[in-house]
């Protein structure tokens, strides 16, 4: 929402010399919709009695959530012994789902303030969703972490705060760096979620009809009244949010893969982490939030907000990114070859042909191939293809992040001490349950908050510029 | 400002576009108004210059919370793994800035965020969930598609009855008095 210098009067006096061809601009916006239309329509969905595919997608949800509910207590009742981790695999599933969910989260924040900081116009459609599911994802990631420690009730020891013993968390361990990133993320993001909402909930504060409700909305939207004097502030924050999330979105993912990276494991210890990360989080990102907004723009009808131009361009950022991972995949080879280490060059060729060789079949099908669909405009423009396409890549992401870890653990330096992974039933009944705990809280997101921006979807529709006559 | 003025917060008036609502407040501010503001749905492109608001003070806060954010870093690695408790790791120093840097990092981001984040708060005063203007009927219009500008008594250019006819000079459309 940054404003940038009124270019219109300085007109440079070659544009009239060369005459350059006007080129439209794609609509955000279709049909001329008017900021009344704007407002009923986002209103209207939280206003609207429950729907009923709402009701059983809640109660679906719920139940789904419990599996993820019943496997951490039958952890932490037992051990974590009933997790399929032991040696050579000490690290399994657990940070399989904790890198797969914090990395679909990505996403979020890229709409939100990298591609705010692109002035890209188009995220306004997306990014109030785009942001509650990063805020969502990242708290389903947070479970495994927690949980992995064994003890959970000694997970406060990875918290600057010191033990019995008066001993303090070691600041040289990327998991303790990790602690520092995902949290300040979430923190970071829910104020940046929060603060974008004020408006739009004054907006629903301001329609309110009953009591509750509008006592509700009153207390959300901290009385905002939208005078110029606040919009000034409120902007020059938003953008201060947007110019430090983004460090912050790139730090994550990069510290993420440190927690590989900086060990002596083959195929972990490589430089190519950190970007290989981050880009396969915002593809795994945006996969997950066209298989959101997808199903949502055909139920709430929000066809002219959200229309084939963002579609679109979401699709080829999940080409882009994916054609990225892909590279990255081939670079890790590369370079493998070219470091002449034995251990280096057998960590990749045992990915590829080794025991696990089918994970990583499905990764390179998923991740590789799949996107490159998104070249054809006929592809981009099946919605139902789209949205099976991006299932593809959030299965070849997960099964990314399982080649990654499981892999170089089985199969390390000595034959002697290979071993062979698999998870057991709690750790499927866990992960499974995430899905549901995900769906729940965006299920409560949908019903009671503005899905989609109003106030930024009203500055770029045509009718918002003060000079035009 | 006469007594008459006492109980009366200002006069609000409403406009139907961005344009109309954009040169009325360039007039309002030509005029030479200090207490006034301008509701709209949505922040309106060059606003700030059509009613000469100066840049928001918010970046001093942003940059005083990173700054506070960076040293709470550095104490808080120092004293835990060199003063407090001194780690032996790999016979390197207790401390440096190096080692703990994706710590400092993280925690300049979060302490510039809470800057910018309550700095919006404190200079926007909220919350405040009781104002004068949330008892007029047209305001709720405000964050839908109506914008209204709204001149304060507390101004020195503030009369009544001038006021009034300063604003239906603008072309503005329904005109109110709001009370305290």
């Amino acid at each position: 929402m940054a404003h940038a210098h009124d270019s219109s009067q300085e007109r440079p006096a070659i544009l009239d010399k060369v005459r350059p061809a006007e080129l439209p601009r794609a609509k955000l916006i279709l049909n001329d919709r008017s900021f009344h239309w704007i407002t009923d329509k986002v209103c209207a969905i939280v206003e609207e009695p429950t729907p009923t595919w709402w009701k059983v997608l809640f109660v679906a949800a719920l139940f789904i959530a419990s599996f993820t509910f019943l496997g951490m207590a039958y952890l932490v009742s037992t051990g974590t012994g009933t997790w399929g981790l032991r040696s050579p695999v000490g690290w399994g599933w657990a940070i399989v789902n904790f890198v797969f969910w914090v990395g679909i989260g990505h996403a979020g924040t890229l709409i939100s303030a990298i591609l705010c900081l692109l002035r890209q116009k188009w995220r306004t459609s997306i990014n109030r969703a785009a942001e509650a599911m990063t805020i969502f994802a990242v708290m389903c990631a947070g479970l495994f972490p927690l949980f992995h420690v064994g003890r959970v009730w000694f997970a406060w020891w990875l918290f600057p705060i010191p033990n019995q013993n008066g001993i303090w968390p070691q600041f040289r361990s990327p998991l303790e760096w990790d602690v520092f990133a995902v949290s300040t993320y979430f923190t970071v993001s829910t104020l940046f979620w929060y603060m974008g909402m004020i408006p739009d909930l004054g907006a629903i504060r301001d329609r309110a009809k009953t009591w509750w409700r509008k006592a509700f909305y009153s207390l959300l939207a901290m009385g905002w009244r939208g005078g110029n004097r606040q919009w000034s502030n409120f902007e020059m924050a938003y953008l201060l949010l947007a110019g430090l999330s983004t460090p912050l979105v790139l730090s994550v993912h990069t510290i993420v893969s440190f927690d590989f990276a900086v060990s002596n494991v083959p195929g972990w210890h490589t430089t190519i982490f950190p970007p290989y990360f981050v880009a396969g989080a915002i593809f795994s990102g945006f996969a997950m939030v066209l298989t959101l907004m997808l199903p949502l723009r055909a139920i709430y009808r929000l066809h002219d907000v959200i229309n084939q131009y963002h579609i679109d361009n979401m699709c080829k950022i999940i080409l882009a990114t994916g054609s990225m991972v892909g590279y990255a995949y081939a670079t890790e080879f590369f370079i493998a070859a070219y470091s002449g280490n034995a251990y280096e060059k057998f960590a990749f060729i045992n990915r590829a042909f080794g025991q696990y060789y089918w994970a990583y079949w499905i990764m390179v099908s998923c991740n590789v191939i799949t996107p490159q669909l998104f070249w054809f405009k006929k592809v981009r423009e099946n919605h139902s293809l789209v949205w099976i396409i991006c299932l593809f890549v959030n299965v070849g992401m997960w099964f990314e992040r399982f080649v990654i870890t499981v892999t170089s653990l089985a199969n390390d330096y000595l034959p002697s001490s290979w071993g062979y992974y698999s998870p057991t039933i709690v750790d499927i009944f866990t992960f499974f349950g995430t899905f549901g705990f995900f769906s729940v809280l965006f299920l409560l997101f949908i019903r009671f908050l503005p899905l989609l921006p109003m106030a930024e979807l009203k500055i770029v529709s045509p009718q918002a510029d003060p000079h035009a006559h | 400002m006469n007594e008459r003025n006492e109980r009366i917060h200002g006069v609000a008036c409403t406009f139907r576009r961005p344009s109309d609502v954009f040169h009325a407040a360039e007039r309002v501010r030509d005029a030479g108004w200090k207490c006034w503001d301008v509701h709209t749905p949505f922040p309106i492109h060059g606003m700030d210059q059509a009613m000469g608001l100066p840049r928001s003070p918010i970046p001093r806060l942003t940059l005083l919370g990173g700054v506070t954010g960076f040293l709470t870093g550095c104490l808080l690695t120092w004293y835990m793994n060199s003063y407090d408790y001194p780690l032996i790791v790999g016979g390197k120093p207790y401390w440096s800035v190096i080692f703990p840097f994706p710590i400092l990092y993280e925690c300049t981001i979060l302490f510039a965020a809470f800057g910018t984040f309550f700095g919006q708060f404190i200079f926007n005063r909220l919350p405040h969930h009781h104002h004068p203007l949330f008892d007029l009927p047209q305001f709720s219009r405000v964050s839908d598609d109506t914008f209204m500008i709204v001149l304060e008594a507390r101004d020195t250019n503030f009369h009544l009855d001038e006021s009034r006819n300063f604003l239906l000079s603008l072309g503005g459309q329904e005109i109110t008095v709001i009370r305290d």
